[in-house]
């Protein structure tokens, strides 16, 4: 800063490595500050990783990630620490000591990612970063932009009685199967909290049939059913029986904007859909799409995306909460009953397979980081020295995270100066 | 400096076998000259670097050529300050991506490292650009952004000149009676509060860092970030002030409404939202014709916006608005509000106002098309409706009418910033956004193509006021960013690392103009005879002046178009006929690391190709097409990012611009009597990496169809 460069650099410590706390990060450090990066995953990105596209230009997200990984990879002020959890804040602005825990890897900085570990490894687990479409081993590369590029061991897939053949598979050492979690002490000035957010559980949403009928996924498994590193190679094809999908329902507001369940509007769900719709639409020209809605959300400029999509004469948009989803007798398709709002009539529709926009859930209404402020939603209440930046404080779009996350690098480098 | 090379050959993953690295070795050695040429099983454990360490103690290597892995891996291990690092990707384009032990394998491992000896040996260290700067921050605009802007750098301790068109300071908020607030914590915070608007101004005027310039407009403004020289007219005399970077908040303005005489703007009682406001003001809600209290308001949402006709986006704050004013018409219990709506949109915790209005009984909201305003008896109104859910066609009648008209940004039609660059005094692109000064891209927000310039509030996106204050503080944060990378001779965004900057040998310009029409950012200007002027300040280091140049002149200190050139014409070049060689041009940004993903599935590619890093594809000079055909190469591909209305270029032209030069190259080839379709480009996505093997394939398979080249063994 203008009148501080004699001094030391302002430390900001941001806890989640996704696209906000990606930014803050790299906008922090080109400002001048140290960082230190917290991410629970053992991959950098979050959310976005897994998207297959932006909307509206329907441009990849790695690009965005890949431009932020490269001004870490060059600033030596970003420090990352990928599995790990903030245990505990104590202190006030200027001063925060924050214990972190870091979870073992198993595998070490020698990791050249160069897959004989996995080959070599007997086990299998249910692939989280596919929402348990497909399955990895437990030694296995997150997904194959992930960053940093470095296998992981997921020990509690390991069978007990392993051979290790991972460790004797390693030509260079990176296999440390007797890794601990370590504990340790770091001193900040300022906390940027980027924890992002959880999909709603679907489970929950009981007449939606997620979990109970066949083909009824949300629109997080469809972004890796669409996406190419996802389970099927980017074919959207339905999970029951790998059938293309040719005629598809969203469901919008599942389970947000609602008292039992989420409150508040989640932001991105409309978009989201409009976005799936052509997905579908460009993978396989006789689909039809059929979206449920009670509002379609398209602010600002999206109004034109939404225009867009609302010009294929193969997709239908109907005013209506969806009351019901049923499995079709005999087949694997489903039922999806509503009721036409404008027209008041009763509205049952047959589809190959249904797709619920659920919402947006921040991680703080499941998991609190100790010492920072919620409201009673899970979202984070920003304080002096304890900034929210992204989903955690608001649900929000990608673009609006970024901008946010710029915004709260300013906070938190004010925060401790003249000190 | 003097460079002392050292070349690292790593034999660990599949290099060593697939490979004959001692071969590798000697022609470092005998063909390259190079001094130090070693290899190691890991050379990125600690055994490895350790052993480069030493040669820099022991031997005074200085300038470092790792042949293994991809750049994009290992980044901290390979760090060497201050020296000259050049990471060859051996393992990715050789090995992974070829069949072990091939002729092609270690034919690809000798030219990639061949062309890595050669770009260090043309490259040097980079040295910034160093002139005298100021840090003070411009912020065009005295509205709520503005003043959040100025009052954010100032408390981060930047001087700030702020410019205002009106009066006083306070823009919109001024006229408003009560503010919407986004509850941070619903079961708390209220909706609806004061502006405090005052209490803004007075922090801003009282505050010492910040200068305040009112009935004022930027006259001009010429320079370059960290040393612009703005011009200021205020109150009939003009002062020109040093800025280091500007934030632009020149906000909005309602849209003309006298344009929605079909909505009954005209009629006594069909009033804007904004004079809804000033109506609300004076307490309870007089309607202009007679001052009766109006008893039934009805609200037309989209009056303007989401029409084709008038406004094509969606103004984002309308329906909130509509919902807060409503609030206001319920101040009388007796009072109805009636909120006509085609989508109502709150996202987030905005929802809260929408879920006050349903809580309300005197608030009524209902979906359908407003085709029309006609007059009742007693100054009362006809609203009519279809497609709604009260049924096919239906008349509403109130007492009065709130047309929730839109947002206009202020650069719709006035360029606000008076740059005096040679491409304009406007940013580009503004059709784009109609008219808003948007960012192009979904993850960068603050990204113009007008270096220092950072667009925040309703001049960028509709938007509501706290998500301005936010924008605004964003944009401080990035005009900060801006000044201290300048005055450190630093790039700002995408290339936020890099020293380097354009050094034109001038004595060889022949003022052309081809860099100050092409370059994105406006960097060039021209000088009174015409000679381009490059503006180091302004440039983002893309390299496009140096594609551009005819007479090659334009070089950076690690990139220039004789060090390319130097690499492409080391690549061999097989005689026989039946063996293309092929060039690949790859954007560094997003095509290589696709290659590099594709690499990772131990896809093969073809043998063929032999694939250069550029900065952007941008930066593409024709001469290196002329280079490589001449010298008997078969074909040339160039990989970029996709180009157009949604382009994602992070530089924003590079791609297109390659593609215009390319429909140029005809011209060359023509020359040397070859066939146009031996150079190609194709726009890929980092994420098309499944379809690299493929593409690649058959742009050989084309290039094989026309034949070997000609040159082959001349």
């Amino acid at each position: 800063m203008s009148e501080q460069s004699s001094r030391r650099p302002h430390r900001i410590l941001v806890i989640g490595g996704g696209f906000s706390g990606l930014t803050t990060a790299v906008d922090a450090a080109e400002t001048g500050a140290e960082v230190i990066v917290i991410e629970r995953n053992p991959y950098l990105g979050g959310r976005v990783a897994q998207l297959n596209k932006y909307f509206p230009k329907l441009c990849p997200p790695l690009c965005g990630l890949e431009l932020n990984f490269k001004r870490i990879r060059t600033n030596p002020l970003v420090t990352l620490h990928t599995m790990a959890e903030v245990e505990t804040i104590t202190g006030g602005p200027g001063d925060y000591t924050v214990t972190v825990k870091l979870h073992p890897r198993y595998v070490n900085d020698n990791c050249t990612a160069c897959n004989a570990c996995a080959e070599a490894c007997p086990a299998e687990r249910p692939n989280d970063f596919n929402f348990g479409m497909d399955r990895t081993k437990a030694a296995y590369l997150p997904f194959n932009q992930a960053f940093p590029q470095k296998y992981v061991i997921d020990g509690a897939s390991c069978a007990a009685d392993c051979g290790k053949a991972c460790r004797e598979a390693c030509r260079y050492g990176a296999v440390d199967l007797e890794m601990k979690a370590e504990t340790r002490e770091l001193r900040v000035d300022s906390l940027v909290v980027a924890t992002g957010w959880d999909p709603y559980d679907p489970n929950r949403l009981d007449l939606l049939g997620f979990g109970k009928v066949k083909n009824v996924i949300t629109n997080m498994m469809m972004e890796r059913l669409a996406s190419p590193t996802g389970p099927t190679a980017g074919k959207i094809l339905r999970p029951s029986d790998g059938k293309p999908v040719e005629n598809i329902v969203f469901v919008q507001c599942a389970g947000s904007r609602d008292e039992n369940h989420l409150p508040y509007c989640s932001s991105i769900c409309c978009l989201a859909s409009l976005k799936q719709v052509t997905y579908i639409r460009e993978q396989n020209p006789g689909s039809k799409a059929r979206i449920f809605y009670i509002d379609i959300r398209t602010p600002g400029k999206y109004e034109k995306f939404y225009g867009k999509v609302k010009e294929d004469p193969n997709v239908s948009f109907t005013k209506g909460k969806v009351a019901r989803i049923v499995q079709a007798e005999g087949s694997d398709d489903v039922i999806v009953e509503a009721e036409d709002m404008l027209t008041g009539a009763k509205v049952k529709v047959q589809a190959d397979m249904v797709v619920l926009a659920t919402g947006m859930e921040p991680t703080g209404a499941s998991r609190k980081v100790s010492g920072v402020g919620y409201n009673g939603d899970g979202f984070v209440l920003s304080v002096q020295g304890v900034s929210a930046a992204g989903c955690s404080k608001n649900p929000m779009d990608v673009a609006r995270s970024a901008q946010d996350a710029t915004s709260a690098v300013l906070k938190a480098i004010k925060t401790g100066q003249g000190r | 400096m003097d460079k002392n090379i050292g070349l690292y050959i790593c034999t660990g993953c599949s290099i060593g076998e697939s490979v004959n690295v001692e071969k590798i070795v000697n022609i470092g050695k005998n063909a390259l000259r190079v001094p130090v040429v070693k290899s190691h099983f890991a050379l990125c454990g600690k055994e490895g670097t350790g052993l480069i360490r030493n040669d820099m103690q022991a031997e005074g290597v200085n300038t470092v050529v790792v042949a293994a892995c991809s750049p994009r891996v290992k980044y901290e291990e390979f760090d060497f300050p201050g020296c000259i690092v050049e990471r060859v990707p051996v393992r990715e384009l050789a090995i992974w991506t070829q069949e072990p032990n091939s002729e092609e394998a270690q034919l690809a491992a000798e030219d990639y490292i061949r062309m890595g000896v050669i770009k260090v040996q043309k490259g040097d260290l980079p040295e910034p650009y160093l002139m005298e700067t100021v840090k003070s921050i411009l912020v065009i605009g005295g509205g709520i952004t503005g003043m959040t802007a100025a009052l954010q750098a100032a408390d981060a301790g930047y001087p700030v000149v702020l410019v205002e068109k009106e009066d006083r300071l306070g823009g919109f908020v001024n006229r408003l009676h009560k503010i919407g607030k986004i509850p941070a914590d619903p079961a708390k915070d209220p909706l609806i509060a004061d502006s405090g608007i005052e209490n803004t101004i007075k922090a801003v005027e009282s505050n010492p860092k910040i200068k305040v310039y009112k009935s004022a407009k930027v006259e001009k403004t010429e320079g370059q970030p960290g040393a612009f020289d703005v011009t200021i007219s205020s109150n009939g005399s003009s002062e020109t002030v040093r800025i280091g970077s500007v934030v632009l908040a020149a906000g909005w303005r309602p849209y003309d409404a006298s344009k929605l005489g079909h909505l009954g703007y005209g009629m006594p009682n069909v009033v804007t939202n904004i004079e809804f406001e000033e109506i609300a003001r004076q307490g309870k809600i007089a309607r202009p014709s007679d001052g009766k209290e109006a008893k039934k308001v009805a609200f037309v949402q989209c009056a303007g916006q989401r029409d084709p006709d008038h406004l094509p986006y969606c103004s984002a704050m309308c329906c909130t608005t509509s919902l807060k004013q409503a609030q206001y018409v319920r101040q009388n219990p007796a009072a109805a509000a009636m909120i006509l709506y085609k989508d109502i949109r709150t996202p987030g915790n905005l929802e809260y106002f929408y879920k006050a209005a349903q809580n309300d009984p005197g608030v009524m909201l209902t979906k359908g098309e407003v085709t029309g305003v006609s007059e009742a008896d007693g100054g009362n109104l006809y609203v009519e409706m279809q497609d709604s859910l009260l049924g096919g066609q239906v008349k509403i009648e109130a007492d009065m009418v709130v047309l929730a008209t839109g947002i206009v940004p202020a650069t719709a039609d006035d360029p606000i910033l008076m740059l005096q660059y040679r491409q304009g005094p406007g940013l580009p692109d503004l059709d784009l956004y109609d008219g808003f000064a948007d960012s192009n891209f979904i993850c960068f927000q603050y990204e113009t193509r007008r270096t220092g310039v950072y667009a925040a509030g309703c001049v960028r996106q509709p938007m509501n006021m706290a998500e301005a204050q936010e924008d605004a503080t964003g944009a401080a944060l990035k005009a900060i960013q801006s000044v201290e990378h300048v005055a450190t001779g630093i790039a700002v965004h995408p290339r936020a690392w890099d020293m380097t900057y354009p050094d034109p040998y001038m004595q060889r310009c022949t003022s052309c103009k081809r860099c100050t029409e092409e370059c994105p950012f406006g960097a060039i200007d021209e000088d009174e005879k015409g000679t381009p002027f490059y503006k180091p300040g302004r440039c983002r280091r893309c390299a496009t002046c140096m594609g551009a140049c005819p007479e090659r002149i334009v070089s950076f200190k690690d990139y220039h178009v004789d060090m390319i050139g130097s690499m492409l014409k080391s690549v061999s070049v097989p005689e026989d006929e039946d063996k293309p060689r092929i060039i690949v041009l790859a954007c560094e940004n997003d095509a290589y690391p696709a290659i590099d993903t594709a690499a990772l599935q131990k896809g093969r590619l073809d043998p063929a190709i032999r694939i250069i890093q550029l900065r952007c594809l941008g930066s593409t000079n024709l001469v290196w097409i002329a280079d490589a055909l001449s010298r008997g190469v078969d074909g040339m591909l160039l990989l970029g990012c996709k180009y157009g209305e949604n382009y994602q270029c992070h530089f924003a032209k590079g791609s297109e611009l390659a593609n215009y030069r390319l429909g140029k190259v005809q011209e060359t080839l023509g020359r040397l009597q070859l066939e146009a379709e031996r150079v190609g480009m194709i726009q890929l996505a980092i994420d098309e990496y499944d379809k690299i093997p493929s593409l690649i394939t058959g742009f050989v398979e084309r290039v094989k169809e026309i034949g070997p080249n000609p040159f082959k063994g001349f």
